[in-house]
């Protein structure tokens, strides 16, 4: 069984569907996450589940028991909030202690657990401070402590690394992965961001528009992906529309290929009997530092994007310009099919 | 013709004020400092000065002076004494009442009530500001005398209003002080990120609780804010007294009835109410909350 079922979930703002009709199974332990455009209903689950938002139809069961209705306080769920939501008036201490204060602890208890957990993500020197007094980053932790010191069954996470700088946020990305496997906690995360989602997610569930495109592990969602909207989401992706791959790839539905799958080599060479090859004219070659992207106009009147990795100094290996005319090389195997 | 000489060419005054922060200064404050320290401090000054003169008995003429009779006699004579606390716990009562009232319907309209309901409460707590101060005081008299409508729509269930009295008193001056603590503890409230809530319940923490730890302590500042405007006001008000009180009588009341019968005794009892609120605004600034007014 499931640690969360969620069963036909729905939930409009006047007119907009939000959520339309959503099931997913969450397992007890897993990090998943829920990946998807500003305004895909993505946040709007994770507030179902945290008992932010009722739903208009649909149920949600927490480890077997119906949840949907109760009130955020009586569920066994805590929750990060983008902005953090610490009480401004409060130390960072009485902040982290405020949800054991609600479940009447002890005093002197709650003081232990709430040190431990200040101790857990390396804040020890701030317990006195108000929470103005701390950085963006220092912020988020306690933020996290706060929800974990509650030791619940699933931690929900709203987009909680959105507001810090990129190498803060990388340095977070991997923290929380090791918090969440060394607590055994199941983390439901929500990001717009696909690097940060596959990065740290056991699973991704990637939202479009109120409903759910694709459910799968990072590299399931990235190789195969079910939808256009799944592959081009996640990374970038060359989509052939089923017409164009009928006629030239003799395929039956639409198809995609990654960019850093493409090779680029001079017309008229040899390739592999596995591979296939399309010649066109490289219309923008840039250079980005650690790739070249190119952007061919295709005999096939399609335009094509290839990455290609610089391990050479720039010039030394075979780099082409635009105007030049080259043949775009890949394996058929790189080919994924997109059934819908 | 450099840019710069254009631009000093073409704003004259601007950039003489630019280069001469002090002329800057003394313009921008000339006017509101004469009118602070001609008008206000002087004259509470010269009200201090009076309250050391005398009445002569028998031409019942002010005599200039120093001496500290009219004092003695605010802080010895029973009737001063007791209507020194009559006025305070009156100005009190009306601040708790403003407080009790504001804080539960401030919660309702920032968070409950529908933009549409929220907008009509708004309207209706600042509308009694547009009618006259003397016109909401007779419309309380009005309400509350013998034959009024509170003792009409009472009478079947045999209630009679109190009459003119003390309860009367402080319910009229609520009436006039409401919304200068309703707005900003409603404002306040509003201004509490939605988050805050969210994190409180899903913490365990009931909407009692959350009142309780979050939203209060919050506002504060704003609690002091409108209790400044509500036991100041009611400290000095006599006219709702005198329509509605019946025989009470408030430190105004006082201060009205000697004001040209003997001023050095008028001018030392308006000394009490200026040294509550004196006392009041330093117990708030020891909260820190004046800072954030």
């Amino acid at each position: 069984m499931a640690l969360i079922e969620i069963r036909h979930l729905a939930k409009s703002f006047g007119n907009v569907k939000a959520v339309d009709d959503i099931s997913l199974d969450i397992e007890s332990g897993e990090f998943i996450t829920l990946l998807g455009p500003s305004g895909s209903g993505k946040t709007t689950v994770l507030r179902m589940i945290a008992g932010f938002e009722d739903c208009d139809a649909g149920s949600i069961k927490l480890n077997g028991e119906d949840i949907t209705h109760l009130p955020p306080f009586d569920r066994d769920v805590n929750t990060v909030f983008q902005d953090y939501a610490l009480f401004p008036h409060m130390s960072v201490q009485e902040n982290v202690e405020y949800g054991l204060r609600t479940r009447k602890v002890p005093k002197a208890e709650r003081a232990k657990q709430a040190l431990e957990a200040i101790a857990s993500v390396k804040l020890e020197e701030t317990v006195n401070r108000l929470p103005h007094q701390l950085s963006g980053g220092q912020r988020q932790r306690i933020a996290l402590a706060r929800a974990l010191v509650l030791r619940p069954r699933v931690l929900l996470l709203d987009e909680p690394l959105g507001a810090l700088d990129r190498q803060l946020r990388e340095e977070m990305q991997v923290e929380l992965k090791k918090i969440q496997r060394d607590a055994g906690i199941t983390f439901v995360f929500v990001t717009h961001d696909q690097e940060e989602a596959m990065r740290m997610s056991d699973r991704i569930v990637v939202f479009n528009s109120g409903r759910i495109e694709q459910v799968g592990t990072p590299e399931q969602v990235y190789e195969e992906p079910r939808t256009n909207f799944v592959a081009g989401f996640l990374g970038t992706a060359n989509i052939f529309s089923v017409d164009v791959a009928r006629k030239f790839l003799g395929a039956t539905t639409t198809v995609s290929i990654r960019p850093e799958r493409i090779r680029l080599q001079a017309p008229g060479t040899k390739i592999d009997k596995s591979e296939t090859s399309i010649t066109g004219t490289v219309q923008e070659a840039a250079f980005v530092g650690a790739n070249t992207i190119y952007i061919l106009e295709t005999d096939f009147g399609v335009k094509l994007t290839v990455r290609k990795t610089n391990t050479e100094l720039l010039g030394q290996d075979n780099s082409f310009v635009a105007g030049d005319q080259v043949m775009a090389v890949w394996r058929n195997s790189h080919i994924a099919q997109i059934p819908v | 013709m450099s840019t710069k000489s254009d631009f000093k060419d073409s704003r004259p005054i601007s950039s003489f004020f630019l280069r001469k922060p002090k002329v800057r200064l003394i313009s921008l404050l000339s006017l509101p400092m004469t009118w602070i320290v001609g008008v206000y401090i002087v004259s509470l000054f010269l009200l201090l000065i009076t309250a050391f003169w005398n009445v002569d008995p028998f031409t019942s003429r002010v005599s200039p002076g120093f001496n500290l009779e009219n004092f003695i006699m605010v802080f010895t004579v029973p009737a001063y004494i007791a209507t020194s606390i009559r006025t305070l716990f009156i100005a009190l009562s009306v601040t708790a009442i403003c407080v009790l009232l504001a804080v539960p319907l401030g919660i309702y309209m920032a968070k409950i009530a529908k933009p549409w309901l929220r907008n009509i409460l708004a309207v209706a707590i600042t509308l009694p500001l547009w009618a006259g101060y003397l016109v909401k005081i007779i419309a309380m008299r009005l309400v509350f005398t013998e034959e009024g409508f509170f003792n009409w729509l009472m009478a079947p269930l045999g209630i009679r209003g109190p009459g003119f009295s003390i309860p009367i008193v402080i319910l009229t001056l609520t009436y006039l002080w409401f919304p200068y603590m309703a707005l900003p503890v409603y404002t306040a409230i509003r201004q509490i990120p939605p988050n805050l809530f969210d994190a409180s319940s899903d913490m365990g923490a009931k909407g009692f609780t959350t009142v309780y730890r979050v939203v209060i302590p919050l506002i504060v500042p704003a609690i002091i804010a409108g209790s400044v405007f509500t036991f100041s006001l009611s400290l000095g008000d006599y006219l709702a007294a005198r329509f509605t009180g019946g025989a009470t009588q408030m430190i105004g009341s006082i201060i009205a009835a000697n004001i040209n019968l003997n001023p050095p005794v008028a001018a030392a009892y308006s000394m009490i109410p200026i040294a509550f609120v004196v006392i009041y605004l330093m117990v708030a600034r020891r909260t820190g909350s004046l800072e954030r007014m």
